[in-house]
């Protein structure tokens, strides 16, 4: 059911010619209730398989909480006090940002474990290389600014101190009040779904690219050519690993974006 | 008097579109870096908090390099 994604491509068209990876790659045909809105493809097993991963770890780790951690635990309070110290107490403060303190660490670990798995060797697709976890998650990032500046200011407050900021001249009004209303609405998360997006397909296309050339090097190009496959496939372990810094870069910096918008909504009017 | 075609193009050019594209982002992003070790260089005591603010600009100059390759792949 879930091939290697090389094989797979291969397959379908027999090993005589080279399959350049594209976009139809996100979209993989339907294994269950085809044509429905629940709908599964391979990617949602993927989703599927990162989210249950993720729940198990965190509640049977839970479970077992010790005053002396062992070395799992160690590692995942490491995680936890990476993301308090660096992400939140350093954009917003102890005080400010401990009620946002839950969702910043619950974003960070779902798009870490839904990045990680498009270097996994035998899954890799990224679960966020569809448009779907982004989305959701920079909306839910979009709520929570709206709501943390709306419930300090109040609506027209709100608006009032990002629209109009003061010390800025009248006529210059006209061009700035439009330009931040669409960075609070549009901007702001079209930029975080693109960023999250654009990263795993760049990587997972760059993956693809590297061990369907050594596929194709290796079994059909032939002569002394073959040679050359031994070359990416080092490219490929080398871009796995580079991947998986960026899986976690970009984790990274998705939740030290909401933890920045958000304490942006939170600052007092001068 | 007949034109003969000497040298022909075929396919699109949106991988151009995009190297041009992260000229941009390349030169922003060596200035980011750049300079931020300078500033730690210079005070290794403020290194955490240059550091955090690297990360911000460079999530804000990515963002445009991400865009031209975004565009690459939906206009074809």
């Amino acid at each position: 059911m879930i091939t290697l994604h090389g094989t797979a491509l291969a397959a379908e068209g027999g090993t005589d010619g080279f399959h350049a990876p594209s976009i139809s790659d996100f979209f993989p045909p339907a294994i269950w209730f085809e044509g429905t809105i629940f709908e599964i493809t391979r990617m949602q097993l993927v989703q599927f398989l990162a989210a249950a991963v993720l729940i198990t770890v965190l509640v049977v780790s839970a479970r077992r909480v010790k005053l002396v951690p062992g070395r799992f635990q160690n590692v995942l309070e490491m995680i936890l006090d990476f993301v308090r110290v660096q992400i939140v107490e350093s954009t917003m403060g102890k005080e400010r940002g401990k009620p946002y303190l839950k969702l910043i660490t619950t974003i960070f670990l779902t798009i870490l474990a839904f990045n990680l798995t498009g270097i996994i060797p035998g899954i890799n697709l990224a679960g966020t290389s569809r448009i779907g976890v982004p989305l959701l998650m920079a909306l839910w990032v979009m709520v929570a600014y709206w709501a943390a500046g709306v419930r300090k200011h109040g609506l027209w407050g709100y608006l009032k101190a990002n629209m109009f900021p003061p010390g800025v001249p009248v006529f210059v009004y006209p061009i700035l009040a439009p330009i931040e209303l669409l960075q609070l609405l549009i901007i702001r998360p079209g930029s975080l779904i693109i960023r999250l997006l654009a990263n795993m397909v760049a990587g997972h296309i760059m993956l693809a690219l590297c061990f369907l050339a050594t596929h194709y090097l290796l079994l059909s190009a032939g002569g002394a050519l073959a040679a050359t496959s031994a070359i990416t496939l080092f490219g490929a372990i080398a871009l796995t690993l580079f991947e998986v810094f960026v899986a976690a870069l970009q984790a990274f910096i998705f939740a030290l974006l909401a933890a920045v918008y958000i304490n942006m909504s939170l600052e007092e009017e001068h | 008097m007949d034109i003969t075609n000497i040298a022909e193009l075929t396919g699109n050019i949106n991988t151009i579109g995009y190297g041009i594209a992260a000229i941009g982002p390349a030169i922003g992003l060596g200035m980011l870096i750049g300079k931020t070790l300078e500033g730690i260089a210079r005070q290794p005591e403020v290194a955490n908090q240059l550091r955090s603010t690297m990360f911000i600009g460079l999530a804000f100059v990515e963002i445009l390099a991400l865009l031209g390759f975004v565009a690459a792949l939906i206009i074809s």
